[in-house]
């Protein structure tokens, strides 16, 4: 039993070795489409990390008329906290406002603010929901209290990058897919080859009294074989890559200051993912020229 | 075992047992020899014969695909221990008759039996059982190029699951059989033509089997060497191994007289002990 699984696996590894160039292009092609789908993963990964952080971060600011009062602000402010699905609400009065602005325009732009007589800006409340996915309604009914001029709604913002990100996540998915259907062609293909060019071998193999399995056994291996060689070099790439990159980055996407998913465990469950879909298109790609092309 | 015994078992299975009077003594290299139990069919007759033949096939026709009239109506039995030539001309049937035993075809109508094993009836994941319980030789050798002798006799029993002590020690056997114990490492390219047909010979043996199908094994061969080959095949008999063989060799089937089977138009024609080749060319 043991010396056959040897045998199986030694000639299938002899398979591969002996159509060489055909062994390289296909495992080219699975190179290629992991690394693909390797990149997608870390992607969404990373998205999905992302948009949980910020969807538990969102807010929204309400401003009340440019004349209101400070009293008017907290009354307003406490009857936005007794609206159903509200956690928090923060009142930035017009000199923290002032204040704020003048901090963010810099030093030099923050003395235009100077030439304004009175303080030009209007009591600020900003409105944290209980659950991220209600703040459209909350923010509707905010926008109807009598005081409120306008509502501004960070959520757009957020949605159009979750928007942006799911079209390129989707584009990568049929992009993959298409690139696994190609690989599995390409190493039926060259096992095709290699079916052809050992069918003197088969042939006597039949004579002799093998069983089917016992011949289609070493072109399965050299499809997984194809399959696994193919994920190995994605999965060393990509989480090396990853690992310098965190380390580089300290763990946070600067541009927009999110954190990073963690490079152990990504590494880990792209590597598991990778070589399982190695593994799997080398086997199917095995299994479909051995029952297409070897006649036993 | 008794005809009547035969009766009731053989029509049940799809092997019929051999009678201890013809049974082969070398069964340990064939490990699956389960019979299944299969619906009713019946054997056409069930004689002394039917139970010794190594090979029996009962009113068998062929018809290829292409609409080729192969085979038309064969009977013949073939005994444990015999030497048979299958003569005629080319394009009579010869291949596929020969064909027919080791089930590289399947035959349109009939009923064949070899080895006990009901061709008809085999599933094809039992070809491989029926296989290992022949041997065959062929015109043009098909031996592995880039393999030694020693290694292209191993390979057959590699396949079959042999353990690597047992493969060596097989294949010094039978290939001092054929005389090749010195060449044993020779590429088949280092081997003349009559050496490399002795490697063919010595794998086909290997296995230990029953009957021997040669398709024109000195076709590709000098008078000389061919009656090498033929002395071994003559040796192998001796010790009781069937052999069926198709030639085109009148010097040889007119010395080393045999029984001779000639079909023509798919058709046996002549069926003689010790007969000639009976063409003139």
């Amino acid at each position: 039993m043991m010396s056959r699984l040897f045998r199986h696996l030694r000639e299938g590894i002899k398979n591969v070795i002996r159509n060489g160039w055909m062994s390289f292009a296909s495992m080219s092609a699975v190179i290629v489409t992991l690394a693909v789908l390797g990149f997608s993963l870390i992607l969404t990964f990373n998205v999905a990390q992302m948009s949980t952080d910020v969807t538990s971060q969102l807010e929204f600011s309400a401003f009340l008329n440019v004349n209101a009062t400070q009293q008017t602000g907290s009354a307003i402010a406490a009857q936005i906290k007794a609206l159903p699905g509200v956690e928090s609400v923060q009142v930035i009065s017009k000199n923290e406002g002032l204040a704020q602005m003048k901090k963010e325009l810099g030093s030099e732009m923050g003395d235009v603010l100077n030439a304004f007589k009175q303080n030009p800006l209007p009591i600020q409340l900003v409105v944290k929901p209980v659950d991220p996915h209600q703040i459209d309604r909350i923010a509707r009914q905010v926008g109807e209290i009598q005081g409120v001029a306008t509502v501004r709604d960070p959520h757009q913002l957020a949605a159009a990058i979750f928007r942006t990100l799911a079209i390129v996540r989707d584009v990568g998915v049929v992009f993959v897919v298409a690139l696994l259907i190609t690989s599995m062609f390409l190493i039926s293909n060259t096992i095709r080859i290699t079916i052809f060019s050992r069918r003197r071998e088969i042939e006597i193999m039949k004579l002799v009294g093998a069983t089917n399995w016992f011949i289609r056994w070493p072109f399965i291996v050299e499809g997984m074989l194809i399959g696994l060689i193919g994920a190995v070099v994605p999965v060393l790439v990509l989480v090396y890559g990853y690992r310098s990159l965190y380390i580089r980055a300290k763990g946070v996407f600067s541009g927009l200051s999110f954190p990073l998913v963690q490079a152990g465990d990504l590494g880990v469950k792209l590597a598991v993912i990778l070589l399982a879909i190695g593994l799997f298109i080398g086997l199917w790609g095995g299994v479909m020229s051995v029952r297409r092309f070897l006649r036993v | 075992m008794q005809v009547g015994q035969v009766l009731t078992t053989g029509i049940l299975t799809d092997r019929v047992e051999l009678s201890p009077l013809c049974a082969k003594g070398d069964d340990h290299l064939l490990p699956d020899r389960r019979t299944c139990r299969r619906k009713l069919t019946p054997i056409y007759r069930v004689t002394e014969e039917s139970i010794c033949a190594v090979i029996e096939m009962q009113d068998v026709w062929k018809e290829y695909p292409n609409g080729t009239q192969a085979l038309n109506g064969i009977s013949v039995q073939i005994q444990k221990g015999e030497f048979v030539y299958v003569v005629g001309p080319s394009g009579a049937g010869k291949s596929t008759f020969i064909k027919l035993m080791y089930r590289e075809v399947r035959p349109t109508r009939g009923h064949i039996f070899v080895n006990g094993f009901n061709i008809e009836r085999l599933k094809d994941h039992k070809i491989p059982l029926l296989r290992r319980s022949i041997g065959v030789v062929f015109q043009d050798f098909k031996l592995l190029p880039k393999l030694t002798a020693a290694e292209n006799v191993a390979f057959a029993l590699e396949v079959i699951g042999l353990s690597h002590k047992q493969i060596r020690k097989r294949v010094r056997e039978v290939l001092t059989q054929v005389g090749l114990e010195d060449k044993m490492d020779m590429l088949p390219s280092q081997l003349s033509g009559g050496e490399q047909q002795r490697v063919a010979v010595a794998r086909s043996l290997a296995n230990n089997p029953a009957v021997i199908i040669a398709d024109e094994p000195t076709g590709n061969l000098d008078p000389d060497t061919s009656w090498g080959i033929m002395r071994l095949f003559q040796h192998i008999n001796d010790r009781g191994t069937t052999i069926v063989m198709a030639t085109h060799n009148r010097e040889i089937v007119n010395s080393m007289r045999r029984r001779v089977i000639a079909i023509e138009n798919g058709m046996i024609v002549r069926d003689e002990e010790k007969g000639y080749y009976g063409y003139d060319e």
